[in-house]
C-alpha cells in the first residue's frame, strides 16, 4: 500500500497552521452587507406588531426584512426538510422568518441588513415587537399530559410522533424469564458547540443569474436542493459551497432559516450579504440534543442470558422538525446491537416542547441507546452477582454468527445486519489492557487510604456509512494534477486527505499532485454531505472505484503510447513507467493532453476522450463498527467530583485509511463523551428560557479534564465496500457515558449509589452519597 | 456580540479620571477588560462613556512597608503572580492568584478590576476579605479608605460612589510564621470557584492558635468570614481533628442557589473547603514555626 | 461615532489606521488588516480562539479594544512562521502530531503555546495542560496538541532555530 493505511501528514494543515484557512467569516467581498436577526425572547408568544421605525433610522441600516418580504421571493417559505416517516402525527416545519406565533426562544423574526455587524446589532435592539406571551411547555413529559399547554396553539396536542420498534415475542420472553430487572433513566445531552459558530455569505451574480451561498454547513448539496425548491430556481442556478468549516458535529447538517433568509436578502438587495452567528445565538438558535426519559426492563434466563428487553421512551423533539426522528430512532436501533437479544420492544413518544429543535449531535441517539443497554446489564450483573464483563461476554454477538441479522430495519426500511467484527475478542482485549481482573485489589487498597476508585465497561456497535451514495469525480488535468471533486463536506475530519490517499493509491502515490475540492455543489451533480460517519465509506468507495477506473484507462492509454503491455506498467509519482525500465515512461499530464484530442485526429487507441471517472457507488446496507470502552474514575467523596483517570478504548472500524486521523477522531469524540457524562448541561427554566447561554456556564471539556487514553485499533474489513472501511467519526463518544456511569457506580458500590442519570453532576451525586451514608 | 456605541476617553492622571467620572453620565471604567468587555460584548452593560484607565500613571505598583503590602488598582494579576516578594511575605495571594482564570486573562486582568466587579466567586475578592484589606478610593471630595468588610454592598455592587475610582489596596502583613491556605472547588481548572476557602493562622510556639481568619467565597454575594470558626478555635491546639470539627460550622451558613450548584451542595462544599484550608494553614504554620 | 487614529505594530509591521473606538482588536486585525488567522469563537473571553500576543504576552483579542493597542505590538498566528515560509517548530510539530483538525482553535493554541515555550522551555505535561486550559478545542481532545508541544519544546531546546 502506497498511501492507504499510512499516517500521512494532512494536506489541510499547512494553510490552517499559517492562519490561511478560509472560514466563511474570513471572506470579504467589496460592498458586502451584514445581517443580524431579531429573535424571540419568549418561548411562546403571539406577535401582535413589529415596529421597525427606530431601527431603520439608525445609521448604516439598509433594510429590515420580515416574513412578508421573504415571501416576495419564495415559492414556499416553509422548510419541509423532514426525512420521510410514517410515525409523524403532526407536521411542524419551520418558517424562514416567523409568522404570527413564535414557539422557542431564539426563533428568528426579522432580519436587519446593515453596513457592518456592529450597526446591525445596534438596530436589532431597536426593533420594537409587541408580544402576547403564551404559556410555554418546557418538560417533554409534561408536554404529553392531557392538561398540558399547547406548544403550537393550533395543535391538537404536543405529540409530534410515536412509534413502536419491536421484533420477536417480547411477551413470552418476560413471562418465561427467570430474572427481570428494571429501572428508569434520564439522559440529557446538550449542544454540539463546534468552535466555529454558523454563518453564511450569499451573493447573486447578475451576469450569470447565479446565486452562490457559502455556508458553514455539513450538507451543501442538500442545501442547494432546498434553496432551489424554496426560490423556484433551477439547481444549476444555485451553488452552495462549504468553505473551511470549524467543526460540525451534527447541527450543521441541518438547513437553517438563516441560510434561506441570507440568500433571499442578497437577491432583494442585489448585494452580497453575510451573516455570522455569535456564540449566544448558537446556544439558542442552533439545534441541539436534549432530554430523554426511559423506562426499561431486561428479562434473563437462569444463566444470565438475555431473553428480551422492553420499555418506553419519551423524547424531547423541540418546537419544530428540523431534521427528523433520527435521535430517538437511532437510540432505539442502537440499543441491542452488540448483544443477542431475541425479543425487543420499545414504545416511543416524541414530544414537542417550546425549545429549539432537537437534531443529531455526534452519536445521533446511539450513545443514549447504548447507555440503556449497558446500565441494564450492570444492574443484572449486580443483582445476579456476575462479573460485569462476564455477563456481557455471555451475551455478545459471537463472531461465528456474522453476518448477524437483527430483527428490524433502518428508517429507510433497510434490514439491520451486523456485517463483520469480533465483539467478544474486542471486549476481551479491552479488559485485559485495562487490568480489569486486578482492579478489585487496587480498589480495596485505595479504600484503605480513603480513596474511591472505580472501573466501568461499555460495548457499542455503531451504524456507519449511511447511504445511498456520495458522488466523487476523479479527473487528470493536462497539468498532470489529479482533481478530485465531491459534495462530501470537510469539517475537520480530514476528508480531503482521506480522499487524496484513496485516489493517490491508484494513481502514483504522490499526495501533493492531488487537488481535492469538497463541499461544492457546482462540482458534482448530486450528493449529500457529512453526517452519520459516512464519508469514508460512501465518498471513499466512490473515490476508490473512480480512481481504479481512471487508473485502468491511464494504463490502457500508456500501453498504447509506450507500446507495452498494460500488465508491465505501473504508476509512481507523476509518471506511468514500464516496470524495470527507468526511461520508458510518460507523464500523467501528457496522457491527459493526448486524451483531450486534436480536431480531425483520432484519439490514441481509439479510446474515449479524457481521463475522468464519476462514481455514485450505491450501498444501502449500513456497515457496523464496534468497540469497547473501559473507564477508570476516582470520586472525591467530599466534593462528589468525578475525575476520569484513564480510558482504554479498543475499537474496530474496518480498514483504516489514515490511522493518525482515526486516532484524532476517537480522542476528540471521547472528549465529547466525557462532556456528556459529567459536564455538559443545557439548562432551561420552566418557562422555556435557556439559562446557560455562555461558555462559562455551559462546560466543555478542557485539556485539564482529559484522562490518559489507551487507544487500540482492530481491523476487520467489511465485505460491504471495496476498501473494507467503516465509519469512525462518532465512535469515540458512543460508549463513554455508559462506561463512566458504570465506573462511578463501581467506585461507590459500598454506598449503594446507582447512576441512572447523565450528566453526573457533583451536586446530584452528593445527594446520592448522603443517602448512601457517605455524608460529609 | 459586538460592543454597543460609546464615547471613549483616555485620561492620563487620576485627577482627570475623577473629573470625567463627575462630568460624564452613564460611564464605566475600563481596566483589564476581562470582566467589562464580556459584558459590553453581550450588551449587558450599555455605557455612554468608557473611561480607559490603562494610560493613567501611578496606578500600577507593588510596595512593601514594614507592616503593609500595597498594591495599585491597575496592577496586572500577572505581576502579582510573579512577584517574588509577595510569594515570600504574603504567600496566600500567590497561591490564590494561580487559580484565577487563565494565563491569557491574568496577563491583562487587574486586581482593581476584579475587586470592583465583585463576582461572588472571585478569588481576589475572597483574599481581600480574609486579609482584612483596606480599599483606597479617590473621588471629588478626595481620598477615603474603606475597610473591606464595608466594600461589598450588594450583589456585584460595591460601596464606591458613582464619581469614585478605586486606586489601590493595602493589606496588613502577618508575621513570617503565619500559616495560610487557599483552596477552592471548581469544575474545571481556571473556572470561577463554586466555593472557595481562604485561611490564615497564627500559632504560638506551643501550637496554640493565637489568631485565625477564615473566609468563604462563592456562598453569598460577598465573602463570608466565618466568625464562629475564627473565635471558636482561638486558644485551641492546632490538630487535624480540630479542623474537621471547626469546619462543621459551615454546614449552617446561608448559601447561594443557582445553575451551578444548590445551596445544600454549596454548604457541603463549604465544610470541605474550610477544613482543607485550615488543614493547609495549620500544616504551614507548624513548618514556619519550626523554621523560625 | 468615535473614531481614533492608532499606530500599531502587527507581526513586525507598522500600521497607521483609523478605527472606531468600539471595534475590538480581533475585528480590527481580521477585517481591517485582513489577517483572518485570528478567530472569534465566543466573544466573551472563554474559548481562546482569538488569542494573540500583546507586547509578547498572550491575551484575548476579543476583550481588547483596537484603540487600546495604540503604540503596542501584536503578534498573530500569521507572524509565527519565518519570512521564507518555514514553519515555527511548534507549527511543524502540530502537523507532525496531528495536533489540529478543523483548524479553528489552532491559531489561539499556537500563540498561547509560543508564549509558554518561550517562558518555560522545558515544560512538563501538566504545565502544557495548564497553559492551554483556557483554549477550547472541540475536535482533537487535546492529547495530540500536548504531544506536539512537548516535542516542539524538545526541538527548540536542541537548538533548532525558532
Amino acid at each position: 500500500m502506497k498511501t492507504i493505511g499510512q499516517r500521512i501528514r494532512r494536506i489541510e494543515d499547512s494553510d490552517f497552521l499559517r492562519g490561511k484557512a478560509r472560514f466563511v467569516d474570513d471572506f470579504h467581498i467589496d460592498g458586502m452587507l451584514h445581517a443580524a436577526f431579531v429573535r424571540s425572547p419568549h418561548a411562546h408568544a403571539k406577535i401582535i406588531s413589529i415596529d421597525k421605525t427606530d431601527a431603520l433610522a439608525m445609521p448604516g441600516i439598509r433594510v429590515i426584512l420580515t416574513r412578508d418580504d421573504i415571501r416576495t421571493k419564495t415559492v414556499t417559505d416553509r422548510l419541509a426538510v423532514a426525512l420521510p416517516d410514517r410515525s409523524y402525527k403532526q407536521q411542524r416545519d419551520r418558517l424562514i422568518l416567523a409568522g404570527d406565533e413564535v414557539v422557542y426562544v431564539g426563533e428568528p423574526i426579522a432580519m436587519v441588513i446593515a453596513d457592518n455587524p456592529y450597526l446591525a446589532e445596534d438596530a436589532v435592539s431597536l426593533v420594537k415587537i409587541e408580544y402576547d406571551v403564551l404559556p410555554a411547555v418546557s418538560d417533554c413529559r409534561e408536554a404529553l399530559s392531557p392538561i398540558a399547554a399547547l406548544v403550537h396553539s393550533d395543535g391538537p396536542d404536543n405529540l409530534v410522533a410515536e412509534f413502536v420498534s419491536s421484533y420477536g415475542d417480547v411477551e413470552t420472553a418476560f413471562v418465561s424469564a427467570t430474572h427481570i430487572f428494571k429501572d428508569s433513566f434520564k439522559q440529557h445531552r446538550g449542544c454540539a458547540h463546534p468552535m466555529e459558530c454558523r454563518g453564511c455569505l450569499a451573493t447573486l451574480d447578475l451576469v450569470d443569474d447565479k446565486l452562490t451561498l457559502w455556508s458553514s454547513t455539513q450538507t451543501p448539496l442538500v442545501a442547494a436542493r432546498l434553496l432551489a425548491e424554496i426560490l423556484g430556481r433551477e439547481e444549476t442556478a444555485i451553488r452552495v459551497v462549504s468553505p473551511d468549516v470549524g467543526g460540525g458535529f451534527g447541527p450543521k447538517l441541518v438547513f437553517y432559516p438563516e441560510e434561506a433568509a441570507v440568500a433571499i436578502a442578497a437577491i432583494i438587495l442585489n448585494k452580497p450579504v453575510k451573516w455570522i452567528e455569535d456564540r449566544r445565538e448558537h446556544f439558542i438558535a442552533t439545534t441541539q440534543e436534549r432530554d430523554q426519559y426511559w423506562d426499561a426492563e431486561i428479562a434473563l434466563d437462569k444463566d444470565g442470558k438475555i431473553l428480551g428487553i422492553r420499555g418506553t421512551l419519551i423524547h424531547d423533539h423541540g418546537a419544530y422538525t428540523a431534521r427528523g426522528l433520527t435521535v430517538p430512532q437511532g437510540a432505539v436501533a442502537a440499543l441491542t446491537l452488540c448483544y443477542v437479544v431475541p425479543a425487543f420492544r420499545m414504545d416511543v413518544r416524541v414530544a414537542l416542547t417550546n425549545k429549539v429543535p432537537v437534531t443529531p449531535v455526534r452519536g445521533a441517539g446511539q450513545p443514549q441507546g447504548i447507555f440503556i443497554m449497558e446500565r441494564l446489564l450492570d444492574l443484572a450483573a449486580h443483582e445476579l452477582k456476575i462479573d460485569r464483563a462476564e455477563i456481557r461476554r455471555r451475551n455478545l454477538v459471537p463472531s461465528e454468527a456474522m453476518p448477524f441479522k437483527k430483527g428490524f430495519v433502518t428508517r429507510g426500511g433497510i434490514p439491520i445486519v451486523l456485517d463483520s467484527g469480533d465483539y467478544p475478542a474486542c471486549q476481551a482485549d479491552a479488559i485485559e489492557r485495562a487490568g480489569w481482573f486486578d482492579f478489585p485489589r487496587r480498589q480495596s487498597e485505595a479504600r484503605t487510604k480513603g480513596r474511591y476508585i472505580g472501573i466501568g465497561l461499555a460495548n457499542y456497535v455503531e451504524a456507519t456509512g449511511r447511504g445511498p451514495f456520495e458522488q466523487v469525480r476523479v479527473r487528470i488535468a493536462p497539468t498532470g494534477l489529479i482533481h478530485v471533486a465531491t459534495g462530501a463536506a470537510a469539517m475537520g475530519q480530514g476528508t480531503k486527505t482521506m480522499l487524496a490517499q484513496i485516489v493517490s493509491e491508484q494513481l502514483g502515490g504522490a499526495m501533493d499532485r492531488v487537488v481535492v475540492t469538497a463541499g461544492d455543489s457546482a462540482q458534482v451533480s448530486m450528493g449529500f454531505g457529512g453526517f452519520n460517519s459516512r464519508q469514508t465509506v460512501m465518498a471513499g468507495s466512490s473515490a476508490h472505484v473512480a480512481a481504479v477506473k481512471v487508473r485502468e484507462k491511464v494504463l490502457q492509454i500508456a500501453s498504447h503510447l509506450l507500446e507495452a503491455d498494460a500488465s508491465d506498467l505501473d504508476i509512481a509519482g507523476e509518471h506511468v513507467f514500464v516496470k524495470g525500465v527507468k526511461d520508458m515512461k510518460i507523464s500523467l499530464g501528457q496522457i491527459a493532453k493526448a486524451m483531450a484530442g486534436s480536431a480531425g485526429f483520432s484519439l490514441p487507441g481509439n479510446l474515449q476522450p479524457g481521463i475522468e471517472a464519476r462514481e455514485n457507488i450505491v450501498i444501502d446496507a449500513m456497515t457496523y463498527a464496534n468497540g469497547t470502552a473501559v473507564a477508570e474514575v476516582e470520586v472525591d467523596l467530599e466534593t462528589a467530583d468525578v475525575k476520569v483517570v484513564r480510558i482504554v478504548f479498543v475499537h474496530d472500524a474496518g480498514k483504516l485509511i489514515n490511522p493518525a486521523i482515526v486516532d484524532g477522531q476517537i480522542t476528540g469524540a471521547i472528549a465529547h463523551g466525557i462532556g456528556n457524562a459529567l459536564y455538559e448541561w443545557m439548562a432551561y427554566g420552566d418557562d422555556g428560557q435557556p439559562l446557560t447561554t455562555n461558555l462559562a456556564d455551559y462546560l466543555l471539556v478542557t485539556s485539564t479534564e482529559m484522562p490518559t487514553i489507551d487507544l487500540h485499533h482492530r481491523e476487520t474489513p467489511t465485505p460491504l465496500n471495496p476498501l473494507g472501511v467503516k465509519g469512525v467519526g462518532e465512535a469515540g463518544v458512543i460508549p463513554i457515558p455508559a462506561a463512566i456511569a458504570s465506573a462511578v457506580e463501581d467506585a461507590l458500590s459500598i454506598f449503594n449509589v446507582k447512576i441512572n442519570q447523565i450528566p453526573i453532576r457533583p451536586s446530584d451525586l452528593a445527594v446520592l452519597l448522603d443517602e448512601g451514608g457517605a455524608g460529609v | 456580540m459586538k460592543p454597543p456605541a460609546f464615547h471613549y476617553h483616555t485620561p492620563d492622571t487620576i485627577e482627570q479620571v475623577v473629573s470625567l467620572l463627575t462630568s460624564l453620565k452613564n460611564n464605566r471604567l475600563l481596566a483589564g477588560g476581562q470582566s467589562l468587555m464580556p459584558m459590553l460584548n453581550m450588551r449587558y452593560a450599555l455605557p455612554d462613556h468608557i473611561i480607559d484607565l490603562n494610560r493613567v500613571d501611578g496606578l500600577s505598583y507593588i510596595l512593601f512597608t514594614e507592616s503593609e503590602l500595597r498594591i495599585g488598582a491597575m496592577t496586572r494579576q500577572r505581576d502579582i503572580e510573579f512577584s517574588k516578594e509577595i510569594e515570600s511575605r504574603c504567600p496566600i495571594i500567590t497561591e490564590a492568584i494561580r487559580l484565577v482564570g487563565h494565563r491569557q486573562t491574568r496577563n491583562r486582568g487587574t486586581i482593581g478590576g476584579s475587586l470592583c466587579h465583585l463576582d461572588p466567586s472571585a478569588e481576589l475578592v475572597t483574599l481581600c476579605s480574609v486579609l482584612d484589606a483596606t480599599i483606597s478610593v479617590v473621588g471629588p471630595s478626595g481620598r477615603r479608605e474603606i475597610p473591606f468588610t464595608e466594600f461589598p454592598s450588594g450583589y456585584m455592587t460595591s460601596a464606591l460612589q458613582p464619581e469614585e475610582c478605586l486606586i489601590g489596596i493595602s493589606i496588613p502583613l502577618g508575621p513570617h510564621t503565619h500559616g495560610y491556605g487557599f483552596v477552592e472547588f471548581a469544575r474545571r481548572h481556571g473556572d470561577f470557584a463554586i466555593v472557595s476557602a481562604a485561611a490564615l493562622l497564627e500559632l504560638d510556639p506551643s501550637s496554640t492558635i493565637k489568631r485565625a481568619a477564615i473566609a468563604l467565597g462563592g456562598v453569598g454575594y460577598a465573602p463570608l468570614r466565618v466568625a464562629e470558626i475564627e473565635s471558636g478555635i482561638i486558644g485551641m491546639k492546632a490538630t487535624p481533628e480540630l479542623w474537621a470539627q471547626a469546619a462543621k460550622a459551615c454546614d449552617k451558613i446561608d448559601a447561594l442557589d443557582d445553575v451551578h450548584a444548590s445551596s445544600a451542595y454549596r454548604r457541603r462544599l463549604a465544610v470541605t473547603m474550610a477544613r482543607r484550608a485550615l488543614q493547609a494553614a495549620g500544616a504551614r504554620a507548624l513548618v514556619a514555626l519550626e523554621k523560625h | 461615532m468615535d473614531q481614533r487614529e492608532i499606530t500599531i505594530t502587527v507581526n513586525d509591521k507598522l500600521f497607521k489606521e483609523t478605527v472606531s473606538t468600539r471595534t475590538t482588536l480581533a475585528d480590527f486585525v481580521r477585517h481591517q488588516l485582513r489577517l483572518t488567522g485570528t478567530h472569534l469563537g465566543c466573544e466573551h473571553g472563554v474559548c481562546g480562539a482569538c488569542t494573540v500576543l500583546f507586547d509578547g504576552m498572550s491575551a484575548r483579542s476579543c476583550l481588547i479594544l483596537a484603540v487600546q493597542a495604540d503604540g503596542h505590538e501584536i503578534t498573530t498566528v500569521e507572524g509565527l512562521a519565518r519570512e521564507d515560509g518555514t514553519l515555527h517548530p511548534l507549527q511543524q510539530a502540530f502537523s507532525d502530531h496531528h495536533g489540529l483538525q478543523c483548524g479553528f482553535c489552532t491559531p489561539g493554541m499556537l500563540t498561547t503555546l509560543v508564549e509558554l515555550l518561550r517562558d518555560n522551555p522545558d515544560p512538563s505535561e501538566t504545565d502544557v495542560r495548564m497553559a492551554i486550559s483556557g483554549n477550547l478545542c472541540r475536535c482533537t481532545g487535546y492529547l495530540s496538541i500536548i504531544a506536539a508541544t512537548l516535542d516542539a519544546a524538545k526541538r527548540l531546546r536542541m537548538g533548532r532555530p525558532a
